[in-house]
């Protein structure tokens, strides 16, 4: 196997060729957040949280879905990244209808968690209170649009680990919003399996389960990985 | 020879604007330590401390419960930060507007407060609803309804649905001897 050689705040560490930035950043137990990112989906690099400084890049890269390159020089938490993060966080929630006190995953919830990381004590930005609908025709799970940061995970976990494809993006920009189907409601999707995998891995209360009241929502966020290493490697996390 | 003169207290003051009161109920669930602060503290404002009516000059530190919701919160804010040295938005109402901002969904947020009064008190009322109307007595609802800090500047932000005692014990200790509490962490700043 090879291996390639990289700097991450200083220190030297080696990771296999082929692994992203975000596993050499971890690597260096750098800490970098995510929020998109679930180990067993492939990274799509929506939230940004993961942006990291690679000298002579002039741009910022989303170390998820960077490939780790020899001699890469990497800093995670510059006064830059850290300022950046932060107002990523904010406009999360600026950007949707999150009211924690009131939410199913309120202290089950990543993004709430993601406002402690990064040092958030309120937002700098005007709340928008866009007008988003709740789709609540499945008889077992409801998606709450208002909750919903498109980090795209459900997407993800229904096509690359469940095979339904459920999920979509729809629209574009800040229109923007989760599809099930063909645009219809998710009760009516015949390819739905009502697995549960989308709730599982949903990081806010966007996706809960209709028995779940405040603060009730557990979610199961190592499934995906799991699954995946039972399949390609024929491996269970007890053996 | 005569003892020194104590030293001037701090005149504390805690206000409570669109808010459930849950946060001042959290500051009286500081249980002993309120012994502790009433020795270091003046309660010159309070809901839950004083009787007095009107917001006094002078005020050394405010805990700010709620949002801007009506007309009489932002009077009260603006006279908050004018007599005041250090406000802190205290909770969620105030920091995020929260559960009472919810109703700037209605009406696209324009004038979420006629969309509010219609629904509350004509669309879900018997045959002789109507909307209420007594100016002077009951404060006009603002369009929108906000954060603190979108009204006035706050110094310092308490989060929280509510914050719990062991939080406000945290953030008002250190200011107690003129020192910033350290805002970071699960502990001091968790939202909901």
């Amino acid at each position: 196997m090879s291996v390639v050689t990289l700097t991450v705040n200083g220190q030297d560490v080696a990771v296999p060729a082929g692994a992203s930035l975000l596993e050499a950043t971890r690597a260096a137990e750098a800490n970098v957040p995510t929020l998109c990112h679930l180990e067993g989906l492939t990274p799509v690099s929506s939230c940004r949280l993961c942006l990291v400084e690679v000298e002579g890049s002039g741009k910022l890269l989303p170390a998820c879905s960077t490939a780790a390159a020899e001699g890469m020089v990497v800093h995670t938490h510059t006064p830059r990244l850290r300022e950046y993060r932060r107002m990523t966080v904010e406009l999360f929630f600026a950007e949707g209808n999150h009211v924690c006190a009131v939410c199913v995953a309120n202290t089950h919830c990543e993004l709430q968690d993601m406002a402690v990381t990064v040092g958030m004590d309120h937002s700098r930005f005007p709340y928008q209170y866009p007008q988003r609908p709740v789709d609540a025709t499945h008889p077992q799970f409801t998606l709450d649009h208002n909750r919903c940061i498109l980090c795209t995970r459900c997407v993800r976990v229904c096509d690359e680990i469940e095979g339904a494809h459920v999920w979509d993006i729809g629209s574009r920009g800040g229109q923007c919003h989760i599809v099930a189907g063909l645009d219809e409601p998710w009760g009516q999707v015949q390819a739905c399996t009502s697995c549960g995998k989308c709730v599982d891995v949903c990081p806010t209360g966007a996706l809960f389960r209709n028995s779940d009241t405040t603060a009730e929502k557990q979610p199961n966020t190592t499934l995906p990985a799991l699954l995946r290493t039972a399949r390609e490697q024929h491996r269970w996390h007890n053996q | 020879m005569t003892p020194s003169p104590p030293a001037a207290k701090l005149r504390l003051a805690t206000v409570w604007l669109a808010g459930c009161s849950g946060c001042h109920m959290s500051f009286l669930d500081l249980d002993e330590f309120l012994f502790d602060l009433a020795e270091k503290v003046d309660v010159v404002f309070s809901p839950v401390g004083t009787d007095v009516k009107i917001y006094p000059e002078n005020v050394d530190i405010a805990l700010v419960e709620g949002a801007v919701a009506n007309v009489d919160n932002l009077e009260l804010a603006l006279q908050v930060r004018q007599r005041t040295g250090l406000v802190i938005s205290f909770g969620d109402c105030a920091v995020t507007a929260n559960v009472p901002g919810l109703r700037n969904l209605l009406d696209a947020g324009h004038d979420s407060a006629k969309a509010v009064l219609e629904r509350g008190y004509l669309e879900l009322a018997d045959a002789t609803g109507q909307l209420p109307f007594a100016p002077g007595i009951v404060p006009e609802l603002l369009p929108r309804v906000l954060p603190l800090h979108e009204v006035i500047p706050v110094d310092l932000y308490l989060p929280g649905c509510p914050p719990s005692a062991e939080r406000i014990r945290e953030a008002i200790t250190p200011l107690l001897s003129g020192e910033r509490p350290v805002q970071e962490g699960s502990a001091m700043l968790r939202f909901g």
